[in-house]
């Protein structure tokens, strides 16, 4: 395999050559970044697991762990500017931390066997690793020391900490060991929502497309394109107020269930992209009737999606929610396109 | 800003019985559930538990009970489908 950009040395200990890692970021890494923050190819960016050296580290230094989505360790390297120290890198089949830990990838069995296959005892003289707090759920840290002899401590959970925590003596102060679900953070993660709708949304186009041109005849091109993008102006708000909208204003939504939040939302942009189009309602009640039982369901839809990328929703709470919403959703979806039918497409 | 979901829903249940104090709950919590009272964790806020796992994981004593997964719609439809756990899909 060719060696990627990032490794930039080697580090030699008890006969090992160590990969040194660059702890700066280039523009692959940069373009890398923003592509699988829009879903595009994120499921195959990751490094190879293994041992890596930040700096020149001695058997006296510590080792973090880390899974190796590429995202995650590439914003780990470059905390570390300046510092000496180990990192293990787990195979969590380029999944992020919290994730793996969910599923088990990131975990006792695959830490304990990672010590082995690098042959960490050897490397290093101290017997403590620290690990993301986020990988905790995978991790039993009792079963780690009594099978591998080596203590597990729960650093931050962000990696941005890390320098902090060292200094302090691998302290973590309550801060660090909270989550935080801050409008950047919820930001960052409208993109592959909004990536995931693309095929769906497409296929909705395609059908706006058919219904103009059974409406329209055989006029020019450029005229059934442009009436397509009218209809679809309602729909492409519709996910906008789900997948965009009620992620970035999520705490200030009245309501806790998230399917509720992106339908008042959803419902929000109905009623204003009414009131702009078709002033007088009673004229055009069925277009009203329609749009109100479509579009709010496919927010209320997109917005539920969401609870997946929040910080605080509970396997518990997401069940109960998706149990009452999405019969609702498909009652309300399913009566509207009955709408569509009945009217022969005249309603949209 | 404190960002909170569904009421009474959560499943962690804590044995004091059980329970030696070594704190492990707290350091793993991402959600500041936990606290330690003269040599016990007790659940300072048990509706902020959003059910990672985490703490039950980390007991040694199995003090710590919880029907653990991740709080995603998505994975939890394709369980479904699928007629099995919630699974992210591939």
């Amino acid at each position: 395999m060719r060696t990627p950009p990032w490794i930039v040395g080697e580090v030699a200990i008890s006969g090992l050559r160590v990969p040194q890692v660059s702890t700066r970021w280039n523009q692959a890494d940069i373009l890398g970044s923003f592509k699988a923050r829009w879903g595009w190819g994120r499921m195959r960016y990751a490094v190879e697991p293994g041992l890596y050296a930040v700096g020149r580290p001695t058997a006296a230094s510590p080792v973090l762990v880390s899974a190796n989505y590429k995202v995650s360790f590439d914003r780990l390297r470059k905390t570390l500017s300046g510092l000496d120290l180990w990192i293990l890198v787990l195979d969590t089949k380029g999944i992020n931390v919290w994730c793996a830990a969910g599923k088990g990838t990131f975990g006792t069995e695959e830490l304990v066997g990672r010590i082995a296959q690098v042959g960490l005892a050897d490397v290093v003289s101290g017997r403590i690793l620290i690990l993301p707090q986020l990988g905790a759920p995978g991790v039993a840290a009792h079963e780690v020391l009594e099978r591998s002899g080596f203590r597990v401590v729960y650093g931050p959970v962000r990696a941005a900490d890390i320098p902090e925590f060292l200094r302090a003596g691998q302290k973590a102060t309550p801060a660090m060991r909270a989550v935080r679900f801050g409008l950047w953070d919820r930001l960052i993660l409208t993109p592959v929502e909004l990536a995931g709708v693309l095929k769906p949304a497409l296929i909705l186009l395609g059908i706006l497309f058919g219904l103009t041109l059974v409406r329209e005849g055989f006029v020019p091109f450029p005229i059934l394109l442009g009436a397509t993008a009218v209809k679809a102006i309602p729909f492409l708000g519709a996910i906008l107020a789900g997948a965009f909208f009620t992620p970035l204003l999520l705490p200030f939504i009245p309501g806790r269930a998230f399917a509720w939040k992106g339908w008042l939302l959803g419902l929000a942009w109905t009623l204003l992209y009414l009131q702009g189009t078709n002033p007088l309602w009673p004229e055009g009640w069925k277009t009203a009737l329609l749009y109100l039982l479509l579009l709010p369901p496919i927010a209320s839809f997109l917005a539920m999606n969401f609870t997946g990328a929040s910080t605080f929703t509970s396997l518990s709470g997401v069940v109960k929610e998706m149990k009452i919403a999405l019969p609702l959703q498909i009652i309300s979806a399913g009566l509207g396109i009955l709408v569509l039918i009945l009217t022969l497409g005249a309603a949209l | 800003m404190r960002q909170s979901y569904l009421k009474n829903v959560v499943t962690l249940n804590l044995n004091s019985d059980k329970c030696i104090g070594c704190g492990r709950c707290l350091e793993v919590c991402p959600h500041d559930v936990f606290v330690l009272e003269s040599g016990k964790a007790e659940l300072r806020d048990r509706e902020a538990c959003m059910e990672c796992g985490a703490c039950a994981r980390n007991c040694s004593e199995e003090a710590v009970t919880v029907r653990a997964g991740v709080g995603c719609a998505y994975a939890i439809a394709i369980g479904m489908l699928r007629g099995t756990e919630p699974h992210c899909g591939e």
